[in-house]
């Protein structure tokens, strides 16, 4: 099992025949993802990488029971991308744009919410579900099949972690990079959620950084609330000074609120385990599997 | 980006919002005009930044002379780091109450606020602590934006009912203001009330989204270059750069990663001097330019290359690294760790050109916070800058 995402998801990409779009693709399919089709506004008809590309999502969207998009677009026209999948019925929307005005953000997070449909990102690596597929742009050779459930709002941190752990022998159930701006769609709560009844995941290692409270409300509202697996928590931005903004749009202390020693509070009071370097992340992980595989 | 004092209220002006009346002035003469013209003014620092009254930037003028005393006594001073080189001359307000009323993002609801205060002039964070009662918040729909009986909602539970036939139609043109500029942020703090009963915008903050720029060509904010020559220096190259105040130089790929070399760095007992992201897939022109903008600073003793390679290749990162150490003749230690994406050619590149490759992020920044706390090698001699060095 895994969450989200599957070797049976039907994948669609949204910005398929763009540079960025066109790279990731081909290495998603080379995943193994089960990508359907794309979308390409006046490509309609064509064909690239081996999948047939439409005008509009609702086309693509008939023609091949998409399930899932991924979106590749600039960011003048990705929130528009994002309500167009969304409309079209897609479940799954996970968008890797960075730099998507956040106007334009705020009402497509409320379209979303009110067509049922679930976003990932923006500005975010996207997912994958260990040997079964990916969406997004997360380095293909350093999955490995396991227990461990990892949420992020950082890239390549995240792919640090995923390569430790599967060095260490510890693999993972499915990774998930919320993203690095403000305005988010899915976040740490709702992520733990799906987690909490994954019953392939048996630990969650949490990758936190500076800014926003959402690592504070995963604490409290759910880690804190009889979530029933161990959680690994880091946070990054141990050393960053107040005011200044971190390469994340969202990552910045304004004032106290946003700091990295409120969100190690709240998570070890939680009952999470706090960890202070990546190394000690992959070493508590690898801990924890082992003593659950004994018992 | 953000916008000076006499930017914002021009477009509040424009916006329908009620300013005073006031000038813009350059020299001690200009004040003294527009005392002459105006009667009573407050004369004001225009810099991009708050605490401008505590630091004596803003004062009161009663006459054309005092108003040029008063002018050269602002104009030339230093404020945050900002020389102040403009001051709004504005008719001095006869205020009987200040209200607060901003408009921000709130990230924890994914949505604009609306924010009402019967107490302004001060900090709303400070209000938010002391007296949460006494602000009002209006959540509106994004698509519909506020609506009239919201507004007067927000209005009388902010304990302003007596005001609300003035005040509505403000909160009204804030709101459409924001979503017409991409602002982040906008304050009227304070909205003045005035002996005759009017209210006036007496300051304002504006900042706008800076991911949306490509639809406001046509908005020019305030010259922030002021803040830090570095700072500068890496927005011309298109760096995302923060300067920091230690002297180990951290270049990596990824905020998170990168803000993560910052606490291995202070964890081994170093301070970074800067966040320095050089971003996804970064060729060996941008690794090149990164390592010369860290030599141009004077505090930086030690450089910490930290990459995970993904779309970044590690073969690109080589070349840059190794083409900058030549070009620059870069005597200061370096230590670079790199793992990911052709991380062996980029070893193997390194290894041949005598920089030895660390294997993790920590055991890197434990080397570089020992070799700068060592010092340069003894022939460093004066050569170790490529480039003349700027000044804190």
């Amino acid at each position: 099992m895994s969450i989200l995402l599957s070797g049976k998801s039907r994948v669609l990409i949204q910005g398929l025949t763009g540079r960025e779009g066109s790279f990731h693709t081909e290495a998603m399919k080379a995943y193994g993802t089960n990508i359907v089709g794309g979308v390409s506004p006046g490509k309609g008809g064509s064909t690239s990488l081996g999948v047939p590309v439409f005008d509009t999502v609702a086309d693509a969207r008939r023609a091949t029971d998409a399930d899932v998009s991924g979106i590749f677009v600039p960011a003048p026209f990705a929130a528009d991308a994002i309500m167009e999948a969304a409309a079209a019925g897609l479940e799954l929307i996970v968008c890797i744009t960075e730099g998507i005005p956040l106007h334009d953000m705020v009402r497509a997070r409320a379209f979303v919410a009110e067509c049922g449909a679930r976003l990932i990102g923006p500005n975010c690596p996207g997912l994958v579900t260990a040997g079964q597929a990916k969406v997004g742009i997360i380095p293909n050779h350093i999955n490995r099949e396991g227990p461990i459930g990892i949420v992020s709002r950082s890239g390549t941190l995240t792919y640090e972690v995923i390569q430790g752990l599967s060095q260490a022998g510890v693999g993972q159930t499915t990774s998930v990079g919320i993203g690095g701006d403000p305005i988010l769609g899915l976040s740490f709560k709702e992520i733990l959620a799906l987690f909490k009844d994954d019953s392939a995941t048996r630990a969650v290692v949490l990758i936190g950084e500076i800014g926003g409270s959402d690592e504070e409300a995963a604490a409290e509202e759910v880690i804190g609330r009889g979530f029933g697996k161990p959680v690994i928590g880091f946070i990054s931005g141990r050393t960053a000074p107040e005011g200044k903004r971190m390469g994340h749009a969202g990552a910045i202390i304004s004032g106290n609120k946003g700091t990295a020693q409120s969100k190690l509070d709240s998570l070890r009071k939680a009952g999470a385990r706090v960890c202070e370097t990546i190394e000690e992340v992959v070493d508590a992980t690898r801990d924890l599997v082992g003593v659950a595989q004994a018992s | 980006m953000r916008f000076l004092e006499y930017q914002v209220k021009e477009r509040f002006r424009t916006a329908g919002i009620p300013v005073p009346d006031g000038r813009l002035a350059r020299t001690p003469d200009e004040a003294a005009l527009a005392a002459g013209a105006l009667g009573p003014i407050a004369v004001k620092a225009q810099v991009p930044v708050g605490g401008r009254g505590k630091a004596g930037g803003i004062k009161l003028a009663r006459s054309p002379v005092d108003a040029k005393r008063v002018a050269q006594e602002i104009l030339g001073m230093t404020i945050k780091g900002f020389r102040v080189q403009e001051v709004w001359c504005e008719t001095a307000q006869e205020i009987t109450r200040e209200l607060y009323l901003g408009l921000t993002l709130d990230r924890d609801l994914r949505n604009v606020v609306l924010i009402l205060s019967a107490q302004g002039g001060i900090e709303i964070e400070e209000v938010a602590q002391a007296n949460p009662q006494a602000i009002a918040r209006l959540y509106p729909d994004p698509w519909r934006g506020p609506l009239p009986f919201e507004v007067r909602e927000l209005v009388f539970r902010a304990g302003l009912g007596p005001l609300q036939a003035q005040l509505a139609p403000l909160v009204i043109k804030l709101y459409t203001m924001a979503r017409n500029f991409d602002a982040t942020t906008i304050e009227i703090n304070p909205l003045a009330l005035t002996r005759d009963g009017g209210l006036v915008a007496a300051d304002g903050k504006l900042e706008v989204d800076e991911n949306a720029a490509f639809r406001h060509k046509d908005l020019h904010g305030a010259d922030e270059t002021a803040e830090d020559p570095l700072e500068a220096e890496a927005r011309r190259r298109r760096l995302t750069y923060v300067r920091l105040d230690g002297s180990i130089g951290v270049i990596g790929n990824g905020a998170g990663l990168v803000m993560n070399t910052l606490d291995l760095v202070q964890r081994e007992g170093g301070r970074a001097a800067n966040f320095l992201d050089i971003g996804g897939g970064a060729k060996a022109e941008v690794v090149h330019s990164a390592l010369e903008l860290l030599v141009m600073d004077p505090h930086v003793k030690g450089i910490l290359i930290n990459i995970f390679g993904g779309i970044t290749r590690g073969d690109e990162v080589a070349k840059g690294i190794i083409d900058a150490s030549r070009d620059l003749g870069l005597k200061l230690p370096l230590v670079v760790r790199m793992t990911g994406t052709r991380e062996e050619e980029g070893r193997q590149l390194l290894r041949e050109a005598g920089i030895t490759p660390e294997a993790s992020a920590t055991v890197a920044a434990r080397r570089v916070v020992e070799l700068a706390a060592a010092g340069p090698p003894a022939d460093a001699g004066g050569a170790a800058r490529a480039k003349p060095a700027f000044e804190a």
